[in-house]
């Protein structure tokens, strides 16, 4: 490949190959508002409260089995708003490129979130590119930021967790963290397992209404796995939870691929998963919903909420003994998403 | 895969579990027990399954000398930290946790932000590997453990010297278990009725390695695997032999140790690597309980091959309690630093550092 092939310095300069890459932008993304040009977008306010979120993405390798970080990017943007109770609508993305980075790679993985944004029904609205030496980045980052409508009268918050309610995951665990160390240089192995990385806001919207009011709180486990989000449930909620190890769905592989490499699948990113603590009287409703969802056919209810002990997240083992389960201390895998 | 699953879920089934408890209490003696294990690996499946908690409350549960990050002596942190604050040339590759083993000025981990070169490898390979795509750079690999990774390393080195790459050494503070039993039981510190014996050293070295332990101190050993229902049927196993006041050797991990051990990893083991005597964490120096290189080797010795220096000094920084620890004399909990000032965030010793450590692993499961 000659240097014309790969992203030059210049690229990011404002001039004519700046103007190369913005067509590549906007011919992708295609929408009116990004087609403007302008500095900023200018949006319709949707008629109800906003949600706002911003997420970078830097994982390492940028392609991975079951996606890419553009896809990646988007779908993050979106199931932050999604968990939240919010329909996705815009989401802004600026591009970090280091000097080198081929440019049909570039363009796949343009072309990747452009696919994975027009399939949510939200809108690339606005975004940036910089260009940094070669040894300053690695290969591409991506931020992003997103805007979604919430629902009138939704509120999800750890607040409202009281004890009693129960505790649903809505797959298997650790795939995204699994399928990306597969395919990290140096620990290349051979684990057929793919990234769970997918856009959760129809799943979302099918518990919301199949909830009658009933979701106190969602939270997608991403970085930190599982055990970590549930711990930060505990400590937002200032109530306990007990969960059974028996019960959270974990593909073979992954488990194998664990085993092997001495890593708790509870700790491993998700990409595509979520949990809801929920009033245990709409349970069966919202997990009768959620397994009618592709996204969510192997949900399970997996623990509930106790009084105490207060903050502590507490699993009951296969032997069938208690145990706390922590948080991730330290860094089980960097740059993950 | 399927096969894997054969080997993990089969032995962490409740009802299984349950019903080995069941027996354990059968065969529970009126009096308090204490068995000890001695490898980090069943540290970890006995606080991660809530064994301790499982089992009648006069069996006492300890750990011993079985993490090989926690038992390396402060001296030898020490001047591992020091040689790569004045070599910032040289590649020091190692394990992960080795990093952040607090040395009693400093660390690996602080002196590769000041500028050292300090690289995270998970197997010698990739430090040889390394010095062979970067013949300029001298690698040394600090490398810690027991018989289950000394073959390893003694592979790597026979295969620097067949390949011709100079620039590759090998700091050994191997350890073998056995005499680290033997000088626990001479030094009467702690009341020990039975070993749960280390399931993958074992594969290396065999079952026979413990016949003294049977023979000369009364005391049974089983040789037991890491699933919860390995150790819970091992245990059983060792309550048996107290119980019918037999003390042999007893192998539970059957499908994968045998009473030789791996011929072939010894062969290995023992071409490059000779018995010398070495100082524990806790224990001090132990006769012919280490592994230095042998003198053919010597140009893969980073200790011949480097001033790497050694000033002795005491094993634990003030108020810890890492020594008394690996003896199984202190539960992680009854030290003062415990879960205050000492955390898998801020460590204060080896064993709240590593992975295989036994105040980490109380620390992380068994804080209720």
């Amino acid at each position: 490949m000659g240097e014309a092939g790969r992203i030059l310095l210049a690229h990011g300069a404002g001039g004519r190959l700046s103007h190369r890459l913005i067509e590549l932008f906007v011919d992708a993304f295609d929408n009116p508002i990004l087609q403007q040009l302008n500095d900023q977008a200018v949006l319709d306010p949707p008629g109800s409260r906003i949600a706002f979120t911003t997420d970078s993405y830097v994982v390492d390798p940028i392609f991975f089995p079951g996606g890419d970080i553009g896809r990646l990017s988007v779908c993050g943007t979106v199931n932050d708003l999604a968990v939240g109770g919010a329909e996705p609508l815009y989401m802004s993305a600026s591009f970090i490129i280091e000097e080198g980075l081929p440019l049909d790679e570039l363009e796949r993985i343009v072309h990747s979130m452009a696919r994975e944004a027009a399939s949510c029904g939200v809108k690339i609205v606005t975004g940036d590119t910089k260009v940094v030496e070669r040894g300053k980045g690695d290969k591409l980052f991506i931020n992003t930021a997103g805007v979604g409508r919430v629902r009138d009268g939704m509120e999800l918050s750890p607040s409202r967790i009281r004890p009693g309610d129960v505790v649903i995951l809505s797959g298997t665990v650790g795939d995204h963290g699994m399928a990306v160390l597969t395919k990290r240089k140096g620990l290349e192995i051979d684990i057929p397992v793919e990234s769970d990385c997918a856009p959760l806001h129809t799943l979302v919207a099918a518990m919301i209404d199949a909830s009658r009011g009933g979701i106190r709180a969602m939270r997608d486990p991403t970085r930190g796995g599982l055990a970590t989000i549930l711990n930060e449930l505990c400590e937002s909620s200032g109530c306990g939870m007990l969960i059974e190890e028996e019960r959270i769905p974990v593909r073979s592989e992954v488990r194998g691929g664990c085993e092997l490499l001495g890593l708790d699948p509870l700790y491993l990113a998700n990409e595509g998963k979520l949990v809801a603590v929920v009033d245990r009287d709409c349970a069966t409703a919202v997990l009768e919903a959620a397994r009618k969802n592709h996204l969510g056919r192997d949900a399970a209810l997996i623990g509930e909420v106790l009084e105490g002990p207060p903050g502590r997240l507490l699993l009951e083992t296969s032997v069938g003994n208690r145990r706390i389960l922590e948080k991730l201390s330290g860094e089980q895998l960097p740059r993950i998403c | 895969m399927s096969s894997t699953i054969r080997y993990i879920d089969e032995f962490r089934r409740k009802g299984p579990a349950r019903a080995m408890l069941r027996r354990i209490e059968d065969v529970a003696p009126r009096e308090c027990v204490s068995i000890m294990e001695i490898c980090g690996t069943h540290t970890h499946s006995i606080s991660k399954y809530g064994i301790r908690g499982a089992v009648p409350t006069g069996i006492r549960l300890l750990s011993g000398p079985g993490c090989p990050v926690c038992v390396t002596a402060q001296a030898d942190i020490n001047r591992i930290v020091e040689f790569s604050r004045r070599n910032p040339s040289v590649v020091i590759a190692t394990f992960g946790d080795m990093l952040r083993v607090p040395g009693t000025f400093s660390s690996l981990e602080k002196e590769r932000a000041e500028g050292a070169d300090i690289r995270v490898v998970y197997s010698p390979l990739d430090a040889l590997e390394m010095a062979r795509r970067d013949p300029a750079k001298e690698v040394v690999f600090y490398s810690v453990g027991f018989e289950t990774t000394a073959p390893t390393v003694a592979a790597t080195v026979i295969k620097a010297r067949r390949e011709g790459i100079r620039n590759f050494s090998v700091l050994s503070l191997h350890k073998l278990t056995p005499p680290a039993m033997k000088a626990l039981l001479d030094s009467g510190d702690v009341n020990i009725d039975g070993f749960i014996c280390p399931g993958h050293v074992t594969t290396v070295i065999g079952a026979g390695a413990y016949g003294f332990i049977a023979k000369d101190y009364g005391a049974p050993c089983v040789v037991a695997g890491f699933e919860p229902l390995d150790a819970l049927y091992g245990l059983y196993m060792l309550l048996l032999q107290l119980r019918d006041g037999r003390a042999e050797i007893e192998i539970e991990y059957t499908r994968v140790v045998t009473w030789e051990g791996n011929k072939r990893a010894q062969e290995v083991m023992y071409e490059v690597f000779e018995r010398a005597d070495s100082r524990w964490r806790g224990l001090g120096e132990i006769a012919c309980s280490g592994l230095r290189i042998r003198g053919e080797f010597s140009h893969f010795d980073a200790e011949k091959r480097f001033d790497m220096g050694y000033v002795d000094c005491d094993d634990d920084q003030a108020g810890c309690s890492c020594g008394e620890v690996i003896k199984g004399l202190v539960a992680p909990s009854e030290c003062t630093l415990f879960a205050t000032a000492c955390t898998p965030e801020t460590p204060m010793g080896p064993c709240m550092v590593s992975s295989e450590g036994t105040c980490a692993a109380y620390y992380r499961y068994e804080r209720i």
